[in-house]
């Protein structure tokens, strides 16, 4: 019995490393698609572009300024990672989806389609990112020291990885509901037409919008090639992106709070499938398809998600 | 009586000339000295993806829901109808029939059509278990569902030995002796099958249950109000769509010889989207068209240079967010090719033809006699 909780509390704590992620890129979709209504496909794929920020420029450093894993590495990978990401967040609006605001959500959906392919196939030309696998050097010393507590191993890196996203998620959470700009954010998801009348410039607050998401996505690309280090190539984006869509979904989609528990459930959920399956015959590699399974029945018992707002449609 | 008469006509006419056509092909490729064998397959898959693409535009484009898992039903038509031969055919039909025979036209073509049946329904089942619930979501929703179906599907299938899991399905083996998908579909019954699944395309789009999908994809809500249950229609639209691409998943794995998941991921539903939404979505000539450039160009694009595979992919998202911002209708619109569709391209506007205009009267009359069921 001791053994079966430790057991489950040990898979509960790589759940939670796990759910960051999906909770941070989960974060971006569902601020999109409260102010223009859109899923951003491409958005997993800025995930990939800031996983290779940060394992580039460690490398830079460490090959050019004889550094060593430092806290200082992180810093500079994790804010190099946000802004590069949310740089390219911006142009993506700017270039494929402003153009598009007017049009029938059709054609921006597989615009964002059209950039989801272009930013992958792009990074995986040989002079680009390459399509080879590769893997992170260390960001910080000790990466993989493990701390026990009561039994559970809690490595170092996970550790790190869960604490930065929650202060990401409490900035995100401040800066939404207590500054101007997050009071125009939230204008805007409500009722776009209503809060340009009431004077809020809403082309900023998209931009913003997708700067802030798309920077959120570039931290979790940081923390998952700086801290999980697991290898990532051009196209390794495209699940985790997907599965973080579905956790936005799960949440609720729109709401913010919503897409962060539905993260860290849907990181949970996988990791329980890939530990348990097997005792109910289910094999690991089952896990990504419980991700959509969770989907399929959120959206048949309760499609708002578990935080959303039913929407009344007007005729 | 008279049109009856003529329709037979017309087909006859069609099935003579596409026999013709099939022992010109065999003949050719059997003589030739230039690729023609090369050329023959491309023509195959993209008749065979202008099938695909045609029953998709069933869903996306008629009736307005948004599908992004279609290469799903393809895949299953074609995991279905190789089973069915590879599995099913010594106690069903006798013998085994392999690649490497030489298939009598009768024999195989019985097989075939058996194998794109069994194909055909297998992803129409697919369809409907799937559709029944999903299509009361609307818009995104739905999309996402049918992605999340296309993953699991993936992931199921991968996972089962028996068609052969993650390496793709070629066949089984009876004791020492190899039992290989054989080699079924001709020139003919594709065709055959595209132009007949194009011409009940257009005739649905024509009647009256055309009009009842048309009606949801323009206002879910007002068709509701008219009385036309909408659920059922979005139901059929899916399930008849499911199938077509079942069947030619079924055809597509009998000319290829094996099937393995890539033809039936997300990036493949992609790429049939893709079609649809060029050619235009709603215009049946579109997805004809589209489903024809995009089997052809990257054939094309292939031949430039040994690394062009990589760059083909980067022109070819490209393309389509050009086409999107520029021309988010497609090639065609919604229109059919036609005597409408180029005074439109040259006049800017058009004005229904007489004879449309009293066909429209008509329908309506009939429908008002018949109580404004549809």
């Amino acid at each position: 019995m001791q053994d079966q909780l430790h057991h489950f509390l040990q898979q509960l704590v790589f759940g939670l490393g796990v759910g960051s992620i999906y909770a941070l890129i989960a974060l971006g979709y569902t601020m999109v698609y409260g102010v223009l209504r859109l899923i951003n496909f491409a958005h997993g794929d800025v995930y990939m572009v800031g996983a290779y920020i940060s394992l580039l420029l460690a490398r830079y450093i460490y090959a050019h300024h004889a550094g060593s894993p430092s806290g200082e590495v992180f810093a500079i990978c994790l804010v190099a990672s946000m802004l590069g990401c949310g740089i390219l967040g911006v142009v993506i609006e700017r270039l494929a989806y402003r153009p598009l605001r007017k049009a029938p959500r059709l054609a921006s959906l597989i615009t964002a389609i059209g950039v989801s392919l272009l930013i992958e196939n792009f990074c995986n030309l040989p002079g680009v990112f390459g399509s080879s696998p590769q893997t992170s050097p260390n960001l910080l010393p000790g990466n993989h020291v493990a701390y026990t507590v009561q039994g559970i191993v809690i490595e170092r890196n996970y550790l790190v990885l869960f604490v930065a996203t929650l202060i990401l998620l409490v900035t995100l959470w401040y800066v939404v509901t207590r500054t101007r700009l997050g009071r125009a954010m939230r204008a805007v998801s409500f009722d776009n037409d209503a809060a340009s009348l009431m004077g809020v410039n809403t082309n900023a607050v998209i931009t913003f919008t997708f700067f802030v998401g798309s920077a959120l996505a570039g931290a979790a690309g940081c923390l998952f090639s700086g801290m999980v280090q697991n290898s990532i190539f051009p196209y390794f984006g495209i699940m985790p992106g997907v599965k973080a869509f579905v956790a936005a979904v799960l949440g609720g989609i729109g709401n913010i709070p919503g897409a962060a528990v539905g993260g860290f459930l849907m990181g949970l959920a996988e990791v329980l499938v890939v530990s348990y399956g097997p005792r109910f015959h289910i094999p690991p590699t089952y896990s990504d398809a419980m991700a959509f399974a969770i989907l399929i029945v959120v959206l048949l018992v309760k499609p708002t998600g578990l935080f959303g707002k039913g929407v009344v449609e007007k005729v | 009586m008279k049109r009856t008469l003529a329709n037979f006509l017309t087909a006859a006419i069609t099935v003579a000339i596409l026999v013709a056509l099939n022992a010109g092909m065999n003949y050719v490729e059997a003589n030739s000295r230039f690729h023609a064998g090369y050329a023959i397959r491309v023509l195959m898959l993209a008749l065979i993806n202008v099938i695909a693409a045609v029953s998709l535009n069933l869903v996306n484009g008629f009736t307005g829901q948004f599908s992004l898992g279609h290469a799903v039903f393809f895949g299953i038509g074609a995991y279905a109808g190789a089973a069915f031969t590879v599995f099913a055919q010594k106690p069903l039909f006798g013998h085994i029939l392999s690649s490497s025979d030489v298939v009598s036209w009768s024999h195989g073509g019985i097989v075939l059509l058996a194998a794109m049946l069994v194909g055909g329904l297998a992803a129409a089942l697919a369809g409907f278990i799937v559709g029944l619930p999903s299509l009361k979501l609307r818009g995104d929703y739905l999309a996402i569902v049918t992605l999340g179906f296309n993953f699991i599907v993936v992931v199921v299938i991968n996972s089962l030995d028996v068609i052969g899991g993650a390496a793709g399905f070629t066949g089984t083996s009876r004791g020492d002796t190899p039992v290989n998908i054989p080699a079924l579909t001709s020139f003919f019954w594709v065709a055959l099958v595209a132009i007949t699944v194009i011409v009940l395309s257009i005739n649905l789009r024509r009647s009256v249950h055309g009009l009842a999908f048309e009606s949801i994809r323009e206002d879910e809500i007002a068709a509701e109000a008219m009385g036309i249950p909408t659920t059922r229609y979005k139901v059929t639209a899916f399930v008849l769509a499911a199938f077509l691409a079942g069947v030619a998943g079924a055809m597509y794995v009998h000319y290829n010889g094996s099937v393995a998941t890539p033809s039936l991921d997300f990036t493949a539903s992609v790429n049939i989207v893709v079609m649809v939404v060029l050619g235009g979505l709603g215009s049946v000539s579109g997805s004809v068209v589209g489903a024809i450039i995009l089997t052809v160009l990257p054939e094309a694009l292939r031949n430039i240079s040994p690394d062009a595979d990589k760059y083909r992919l980067v022109v070819y998202s490209v393309l389509l967010i050009i086409l999107m911002l520029l021309r988010p209708q497609g090639i065609f619109g919604r229109d059919e090719i036609g005597a409408v569709w180029f005074r439109k391209q040259i006049n800017g506007t058009v004005t229904l033809p007489r004879r449309s205009l009293t066909w429209l009267t008509n329908v309506l009359q009939r429908r008002q006699r018949r109580g404004g069921s549809a």
